[in-house]
């Protein structure tokens, strides 16, 4: 029995080859933060199938706007102008609607606004380096930003991070939250990097790697980047109100 | 050959890093101005049935390291038993909760109020519990917990029942250390390893 006369379905089981894995040594951080035993599985229960909802109300006019918003509009962030676009799916294939969408990046010289980022790449004091936005009824969305730097990083002995945008994304139940990283085409530290690599399967970095989209940009003024991003979907089927065994 | 399925695969994810703050809660990463306030600051509002509490904790690496960049959310129904947007749901009753680590000592603290029991498709009652999600440099996909409490009856929940060796369920148990307050530590890795889901 539904519990719920809105219940949304429970939650297709995640398919973890389909995700970087926890222990890597090349990552050297994940070797002390990765668990050693098996993941407890388990059918989603309504802790997972249900999750914040946050509505358009949240956001100001600058919050998707990463080149204007540290400074509410008065002066523009330093780099290359960038749109980045995509649409939320889920496995299905469905639209994920009104779901939040954060990101965060470096600037354009590779530098974070954090007070733990030491990197001697200057601080862009109209950058700072966030933003965030809600899918549509389609579930698109996008950013104006600038394109971040690669920038050095302690791990092995001279390891660079490709230009990326961390991405985090809710969807519509607690079991579908995800926080993940937007590569851009063409560059050649992704081939390089641990953190990329803690994906196993090549075609699901590939997946990570926003082409260049000409048609999405503006002439004499940004370039555009493509990318969507696909939650895990909803079990729905017509038997699926019967009892166990029926 | 076969007709190809109509299915598309997961976005795979990749690690918070260590400047998760920055996007998720600028203010308190010293970025303050960007939006009004940071998300999710508070899991209840004024006037939340219920019995307040305050969890706290740390998460350790394996070598028993608390992790100073870990970021958490938690998720959670209210006093009844009914999740947000559930009918007949507290209004003040969030549910939602982002919190950090300290960056100097690693606890975490999340004031709340204590759950009630929540109910399976299939009938079955799920004991209070708070589902947690935490992220961090070198957590490569977020990992999902759960907090119960050692003064309720978890007997029958489906969750901590389907665990075989029973001594690790208690790595779910938050403990009472007073009057509404709990202490709950979450192990990466080593003795005493927390429990993470798959669900």
């Amino acid at each position: 029995m539904r519990n719920a006369p809105t219940d949304p379905g429970p939650l297709i089981p995640r398919n973890r080859a389909a995700h970087p894995v926890a222990y890597d040594p090349d990552y050297k951080t994940s070797v002390s933060r990765s668990p050693k035993w098996p993941l407890l599985s388990m059918e989603s229960t309504i802790t997972e199938e249900t999750g914040p909802v946050f509505g358009h109300g949240l956001l100001g006019p600058l919050d998707n706007n990463l080149i204007l918003n540290f400074t509410q509009g008065e002066a523009p962030a330093v780099g290359e102008r960038i749109r980045v676009h995509g649409r939320v799916l889920d496995e299905t294939g469905r639209p994920v609607p009104n779901t939040l969408v954060e990101i965060w990046q470096a600037n354009a010289g590779g530098r974070y606004r954090h007070i733990k980022d030491t990197y001697f790449a200057p601080l862009d004091p109209n950058f700072g380096g966030c933003g965030r936005t809600i899918t549509d009824d389609d579930g698109a969305y996008e950013f104006m930003t600038i394109r971040p730097g690669a920038y050095p990083w302690p791990n092995r002995a001279n390891d660079w991070r490709p230009m990326h945008i961390h991405y985090s994304i809710f969807g519509s139940g607690f079991g579908q939250r995800l926080i993940s990283q937007m590569y851009f085409q063409g560059d050649p530290l992704i081939d390089l990097c641990p953190i990329a690599h803690t994906i196993k399967d090549r075609g699901q970095l590939d997946r990570l790697v926003a082409p260049l989209d000409m048609a999405g940009s503006r002439p004499m003024d940004y370039l555009a980047y493509q990318f969507d991003i696909v939650l895990r979907g909803r079990r729905q089927t017509m038997f699926e109100n019967k009892p166990e065994g029926m | 050959m076969t007709q190809t399925l109509r299915r598309l695969t997961e976005t795979p994810s990749q690690t918070a890093g260590p400047y998760v703050h920055i996007g998720c809660i600028p203010t308190f990463a010293g970025n303050p101005g960007i939006y009004p306030e940071d998300l999710g600051l508070r899991a209840i509002e004024d006037g939340a049935l219920g019995e307040p509490i305050t969890i706290t904790g740390a998460v350790y690496d394996g070598t028993g390291w608390a992790l100073r960049d870990a970021m958490l959310e938690s998720w959670q129904a209210d006093a009844a038993g009914l999740y947000p947007g559930q009918p007949g749901a507290d209004p003040n009753v969030n549910g939602f909760c982002r919190f950090a680590a300290d960056k100097d000592s690693g606890d975490y603290a999340l004031s709340t109020i204590k759950p009630g029991r929540t109910r399976l498709r299939d009938g079955r009652e799920q004991a209070p519990h708070i589902a947690v999600w935490i992220t961090a440099r070198g957590i490569n996909i977020g990992l999902l917990t759960r907090i119960y409490f050692d003064d309720e009856d978890n007997s029958a929940d489906p969750v901590l029942s389907r665990i075989e060796q029973r001594p690790r369920a208690d790595t779910l148990i938050a403990r009472k250390t007073g009057e509404g307050r709990y202490r709950f530590d979450i192990r990466l890795q080593g003795d005493n390893e927390t429990v993470f889901l798959d669900m």
